[in-house]
């Protein structure tokens, strides 16, 4: 089990007012899942996966990380945990403009205990992993959306992390750049890469092998791609083409 | 082991911080530069005030050289205690055979003469030729050794011109020159005031002494015989030499424990009179120096001040600027403290550049000084201990001043910050 979620609360205070984001939830992911978390604005899944990526601290509730308890970490190990054991790809890339593919890709290395070392290397090898292996020179603005996100997911896997982390990964993206983001991701899945993706689209969800809506700050559903809706209303099914 | 690997993890995210503030700084030319111009001002106008003290501290001692730090004044002085307090001056001056057996006695003394200035602004004339401000003084021929000054043309006074009250004296060249004297002009006869003196000898022009505006020597000066200055005046001083400058103190005080005997003081009461070892002066100079360069200080600390709160300023708005940039660092595992250190090396690195362009400008200031004072400054220079400062102060302003955005950076939620537009 590399993720273990129980009985996680959220609650934001927004004035005098206390917001229930997240009201108990319980959630296990297995190593090498593809989950798709998906539920409108509000649903609380942007709570939980900043919950699950180590950034946010539940109110209450354990969440343990590839057996480890991560709610009695300290910022300082929790800020380790986010750069060993995940991997966060974004909406909007957040690459650093002024540097080439290869320097982004290696930012995490730079905070890394051992990442001084062959890290020119492991950013080439993640680079080439992602496809693009002729391009590392380039910089964020010399490149189209869809070798920005490819550039955003090498860094997310440089080092090697147990989850990859995507908020809204092809929310950037036109139809056929997303299908080849959503591929690689497929391909990452069959390599064993463990990956939580936060969607809102169907077409894109449908990608995923286990689908989890959220609503009102609770699980509403947790099912196998094929017994959720989104696989019989997607427009193109990939998941169902590849198998 | 695990603190030598601490060690060089925090030596590597230094460095790696020190390479991204170099590109940002690149990236913000302008800004950057614009930034640190408190810096760049107040580190350039502290090395040009120590460069300048600098050259006139080199040029102070090198005229003490050509007089050496041997050199001693006796003068009258009224006391600040006792009874001569507020004596009448015939009773404070000094007279000649006071110092008569002085060298027997002093053995730490060279030599010494006794001397009668009367001020400048005597007139001297040559036929129909007038010139004003000559400085009149009347000398032994020992002067020539205490002062270090040979007669160039004729000869020194003799015994007898002293003994006899001659009306004779020595000029400099440029008496002689702007009186339209011939080249040989010895035996030709000047008038000074009212009488008229012959002209023995031409005496080498004094020793410049640019710092002190040729307060020791004038270049128009007329040396007459002592005794005949002495029928005109009574207030004698004298200057002696010691032997070598490490005995000047042993000369000075055998000097003082000599004319208290000659003058008759009693033990216990005050000196009436002074001996001042002209080295003094140079302390004298450095207490200045040390003055100048404490204003000058006081200048360049406000300039600092007001540059680093231009730095914080910038780096705010660099926090701000960059705040996605932070959350995504954080994200993938930054700790607060490597993003404090990196907003904090990009504030001294900024300071530094400041410091560096400062440097080049006081750099540039004193080169300005010493080629356009012609070789008052040409001795000015930035010493070493001044660029280690300046680049010490610099990095203190940056460390200072850019600790609180810094603080902001590193305390920022990465949620918070990814969210930011």
């Amino acid at each position: 089990m590399i993720i273990r979620l129980s009985k996680i609360t959220k609650v934001y205070k927004v004035g005098e007012d206390r917001v229930h984001a997240l009201g108990g939830v319980d959630l296990d992911i297995e190593k090498g899942q593809y989950v798709a978390v998906m539920g409108p604005s509000g649903s609380g899944k942007s709570t939980l996966m900043n919950i699950v990526g180590c950034l946010d601290r539940p109110t209450s509730g354990t969440y343990e990380l590839d057996g480890h308890l991560t709610t009695d970490m300290s910022s300082g190990e929790l800020a380790r945990v986010r750069n060993e054991k995940i991997g966060f790809v974004f909406q909007s890339f957040e690459l650093m403009p002024r540097m080439n593919a290869l320097k982004n890709a290696e930012m995490p290395l730079v905070y890394a205990r051992n990442g001084w070392l062959w890290r020119h290397k492991r950013a080439v090898a993640a680079l080439e992993r992602v496809g693009l292996g002729d391009r590392m020179k380039h910089r964020p603005n010399q490149m189209s959306g869809g070798e920005r996100q490819r550039v955003a997911i090498a860094r997310a896997l440089i080092n090697n992390p147990s989850i990859l982390l995507a908020d809204e990964p092809t929310g950037n993206l036109d139809t056929k750049t997303s299908a080849e983001i959503l591929a690689l991701f497929g391909s990452l899945h069959s390599d064993g890469q463990t990956i939580v993706m936060v969607t809102h689209e169907p077409d894109v969800a449908c990608h995923a092998r286990r689908i989890i809506r959220m609503r009102d700050g609770l699980v509403q559903s947790d099912l196998p791609v094929e017994e959720d809706e989104v696989y019989a209303h997607a427009a193109r099914p990939a998941a169902r083409e590849a198998s | 082991m695990a603190a030598v690997r601490v060690a060089l993890a925090i030596v590597r995210l230094v460095f790696q911080s020190a390479v991204l503030a170099l590109g940002q700084i690149w990236a913000n030319k302008m800004r950057s530069v614009l930034t640190t111009l408190g810096i760049v001002i107040g580190i350039a106008s502290v090395t040009g005030v120590i460069a300048v003290l600098t050259g006139l501290k080199a040029k102070v001692l090198a005229d003490f050289e050509t007089i050496g730090a041997k050199l001693m004044h006796v003068f009258p002085y009224w006391p600040e205690t006792g009874p001569m307090r507020r004596a009448h001056w015939t009773r404070i001056v000094l007279l000649p055979e006071q110092f008569d057996g002085l060298l027997e006695n002093c053995p730490s003394v060279e030599c010494f003469t006794r001397m009668i200035g009367f001020g400048r602004g005597d007139t001297a004339r040559f036929g129909d030729r007038v010139i004003e401000g000559v400085d009149v003084m009347g000398i032994e021929p020992s002067w020539h050794k205490v002062w270090n000054r040979a007669v160039t043309d004729g000869r020194q006074f003799s015994v007898v011109d002293d003994k006899e009250r001659s009306q004779v004296c020595l000029i400099t060249p440029d008496v002689r020159d702007r009186l339209r004297l011939d080249r040989e002009c010895v035996g030709q006869s000047i008038i000074v005031g009212a009488l008229s003196f012959r002209v023995v000898g031409v005496v080498e022009p004094p020793a410049q002494m640019e710092v002190f505006g040729g307060e020791l020597g004038s270049k128009l000066e007329v040396l007459i015989p002592f005794r005949t200055a002495y029928a005109h005046g009574r207030w004698m001083h004298v200057f002696a030499l010691a032997k070598s400058p490490s005995v000047a103190d042993e000369a000075r005080a055998e000097i003082s424990f000599f004319l208290r005997q000659t003058r008759s003081i009693k033990p216990g009461e005050p000196d009436t009179f002074r001996i001042e070892v002209i080295a003094r002066v140079i302390e004298v100079f450095n207490k200045i120096a040390a003055i100048i360069t404490s204003v000058a200080s006081g200048i360049v600390a406000i300039s600092l001040v007001v540059g680093g709160i231009g730095i914080m300023n910038i780096m705010l708005v660099s926090v701000s600027e960059r705040t996605r940039e932070i959350g995504l660092r954080k994200a993938v595992g930054a700790r607060p403290s490597a993003i404090l250190l990196q907003f904090l090396v990009e504030a001294v690195m900024l300071c530094l550049v400041g410091g560096l362009i400062g440097l080049a400008g006081g750099e540039l200031l004193t080169l300005a000084f010493s080629k356009g004072t012609k070789n008052l400054l040409e001795k000015a220079y930035i010493p070493g201990w001044a660029i280690v400062l300046s680049f010490g102060f610099s990095a203190a302003v940056g460390l200072f001043f850019g600790m609180f955005p810094a603080i902001k950076a590193a305390r920022l939620d990465p949620i918070e910050a990814l969210r930011h537009e």
